[in-house]
């Protein structure tokens, strides 16, 4: 342990105990520090379960394999998206938040009580969840449709789940005030604490409309409310469906930044571009919700079109800025480190074998190229029919949640296990290879799931065969092709979560002590790394020819499939 | 490598002439370091655009029998 400050320093404000970590110079608060590692823990452990499930729903659809019965197939499938999708995902942003907010910022937690408060909710919600669906009776999905009903219990447990995080939530702009009053920064947040605060507001309106749809619900699942209108059911549960994906986002964008700023010494390229990215996240994200009822009769295409098109194009520029200033902070750091030569030296000298930055790296371009793309083709009204409910759907998000916002949160563990819990890496060579093998795994689930959907295969289904099915219908040996090479992936992106999660624990356990004298880092951090992650101020260049070279690569990829889909659709309907 | 670290430079872009005392905010800025402000725009707008009107079109959808 190093040194120990008391923040006590006038009357009014309670007394907070601090250590300034010895390698990134950054000042922790003791309950933020046990907050944070709790919320991580337990998200890895909800990961654990959930990446099971998900292996055993991909063997399954591998036709030649079908490893689950049906009922049991369907009630896999229901445990691993809340498990995967909400319980680690959020689990691990509540401590995103409390570590861009107080460790970031150098400031005590807020109300820490009511931080364990929303704990213990969610861990009480999410394994409630887990006894509902394994019960059996609250196979609904992820979605949850009405009339599907599942039992009183998975409503209740959502329900649980999602107050106990808006408390979290709210315990973070309670910090962002503490920091404020205590004057443990000036001027403007970090952009880090920024992409956070952006996280935090969309996860209120996500909240509130889990809350406003899901109470509803579960009085109709006690026999309380005699309907649930199905249309109204899924406007308002894509507020939270669609919204919390916008959380996900905002928040590996931010650790985006943290990690190239810790890890090479990076600065935004401008603060200005990319808080003005942020900001479009903030007022257009979370109207593109709208993308999962493009199918529905009900809604008028005014409704469709402006929420999807005018509005979520503006939020995809905010994604497409923050594309182009990542790597291009990278560059221009990198440059300043000595890796001047070509267009190319930054990036094929980079620190590939740290697995926080190779594993940050590698979820920028499959996030960009495999979910980012195929995310706008799946939102454009006119397209959207061509894949509608087919597992092109999945492959698309998987793309977004595992290859992009999953290995953007393995990274940050990696690079914030050390730093918390003071114990390095275990096994850094094992470590270094998992965001690898993690990484074509999940590409490789995302992309065939996406090729096999293209060829009609629907999405939720357990048998494409159509074995017993009153019509007959024979998808193309190709569609088959997919599924077992998606099942392929599956294992290794399977093999890719173990190593995660064996290197994770193990090194809680028993990894080397970082409080002792001397002791240095696997994975070292930039001597800046504090001042980069925790200041305000800009790189302000733009002499960054490998970045363009990259992002013009990415726009011509982009164009392309965009284009080739609208041919497809021209040949849906024959006009002669 | 020489450069000044942190900073605000940004800040001060508006202002070449060196350190002027009482630093005027710009607008835009002082709207982006207001995070109640900003929770407030994104939790409305979504209400309003998606939400509410949403809501308002399914309600107006005629019922049969
Ligand atoms: C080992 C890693 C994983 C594998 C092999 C995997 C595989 C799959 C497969 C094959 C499906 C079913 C497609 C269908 O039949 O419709 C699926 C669904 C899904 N996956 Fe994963 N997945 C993995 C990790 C994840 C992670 C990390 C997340 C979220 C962060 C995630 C979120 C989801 C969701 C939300 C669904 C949809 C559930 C539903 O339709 O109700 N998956 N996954
Ligand atoms: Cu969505």
């Amino acid at each position: 342990m190093t040194t120990i400050d008391t923040g006590a320093i006038g009357a009014a404000v309670p007394r907070a105990e601090f250590r300034t970590c010895r390698f990134s110079g950054l000042r922790i608060e003791a309950n933020a520090e046990k907050l944070i590692k709790f919320n991580a823990v337990t998200a890895v452990l909800f990961l654990a379960l959930g990446g099971l499930m998900g292996l055993l729903v991909a063997l399954t659809r591998w036709p030649a394999v079908q490893i689950l019965p049906a009922d049991w197939f369907y009630l896999v499938l229901t445990g691993h998206g809340a498990n995967v999708l909400l319980f680690w995902i959020i689990f691990f942003e509540i401590a995103v938040l409390y570590f861009a907010g107080a460790v970031v910022l150098g400031s005590r937690l807020a109300a820490p009580k009511w931080a364990w408060t929303g704990f213990v909710l969610m861990v009480v919600g999410a394994v409630m969840a887990n006894y509902a669906v394994l019960r059996g009776d609250s196979t609904v999905m992820f979605t949850s449709y009405p009339p599907l009903q599942a039992s009183q219990w998975f409503y209740l447990s959502l329900v649980l789940f999602a107050v106990g995080a808006l408390i979290a939530v709210f315990v973070f702009f309670g910090t962002l005030v503490v920091a404020k009053a205590e004057k443990t920064y000036d001027g403007s947040v970090p952009l880090v604490t920024f992409g956070a605060i952006t996280a935090a507001i969309i996860a209120v309106f996500t909240l509130a409309s889990g809350a406003i749809i899901l109470v509803p619900t579960w009085l109709w699942s006690l026999g309380l409310v005699t309907n649930i209108d199905s249309l109204m059911y899924k406007v308002v549960w894509w507020g939270m469906g669609h919204s919390s994906q916008q959380i996900n986002v905002s928040a590996h964008v931010a650790i985006w930044y943290a990690i190239a700023a810790m890890v090479v010494g990076a600065k935004p390229l401008s603060e200005k571009v990319s808080r003005m990215a942020y900001f479009m996240y903030i007022l257009f994200l979370q109207l593109a919700s709208a993308h999962h009822i493009l199918a529905e009769p009900g809604m008028s295409s005014a409704w469709k079109i402006v929420n999807t098109s005018y509005m979520m194009y503006l939020a995809v520029m905010g994604s497409m800025i923050h594309g182009l200033t990542v790597p291009g902070a990278i560059e221009a750091a990198q440059r300043r480190n000595g890796f001047t030569r070509g267009a190319f030296e930054w990036l094929t000298k980079a620190p590939w074998g740290n697995p926080a930055f190779s594993g940050m790296f590698l979820s920028l371009v499959m996030f960009g190229f495999i979910g980012g793309i195929s995310g706008v083709v799946l939102g454009t009204e006119q397209l959207n029919v061509l894949m509608h409910n087919t597992i092109y759907v999945p492959g698309h998000f998987h793309g977004t949640v595992v290859a992009g916002t999953t290995l953007a949160f393995m990274a940050a563990t990696f690079l914030l296990v050390p730093l918390l819990f003071q114990r390095d890496i275990i096994w850094p060579r094992l470590a270094k290879w998992q965001p690898y093998v993690f990484g074509l795994g999940a590409a490789g689930i995302s992309l065939f799931m996406m090729g096999a959907g293209t060829l009609g295969v629907p999405r939720r289904q357990w048998d494409i065969s159509l074995a017993d099915a009153v019509l007959r219908f024979e998808f193309p040996p190709a569609a088959y092709l997919m599924m077992g090479l998606n099942g392929i992936s599956g294992v290794l992106a399977a093999t890719g979560g173990v190593m995660f999660i064996v290197i994770i624990v193990a090194t809680i356990l028993a990894g080397p002590r970082l409080d002792r004298p001397g002791a240095k880092l696997a994975f070292p951090l930039h001597d800046k790394a504090r001042e980069r992650v925790s200041t305000y101020g800009s790189e302000g260049t733009l002499k960054l020819p490998g970045t363009i070279i990259l992002v013009t690569l990415f726009f011509a990829a982009f164009v392309l499939y965009y284009f080739v889909n609208w041919k497809y659709l021209s040949e849906l309907w024959l006009f002669r | 490598m020489s450069e000044t670290g942190g900073g605000a430079e940004d800040r001060q872009s508006h202002s070449p002439e060196a350190e002027p005392a009482p630093e005027r905010i710009p607008a835009m800025q002082q709207i982006l370091d207001n995070p109640f402000l900003l929770l407030f725009l994104g939790v409305t707008i979504p209400t309003v655009i998606y939400l509410i009107w949403g809501i308002m079109e399914i309600a107006g959808i005629p019922v049969e029998g």
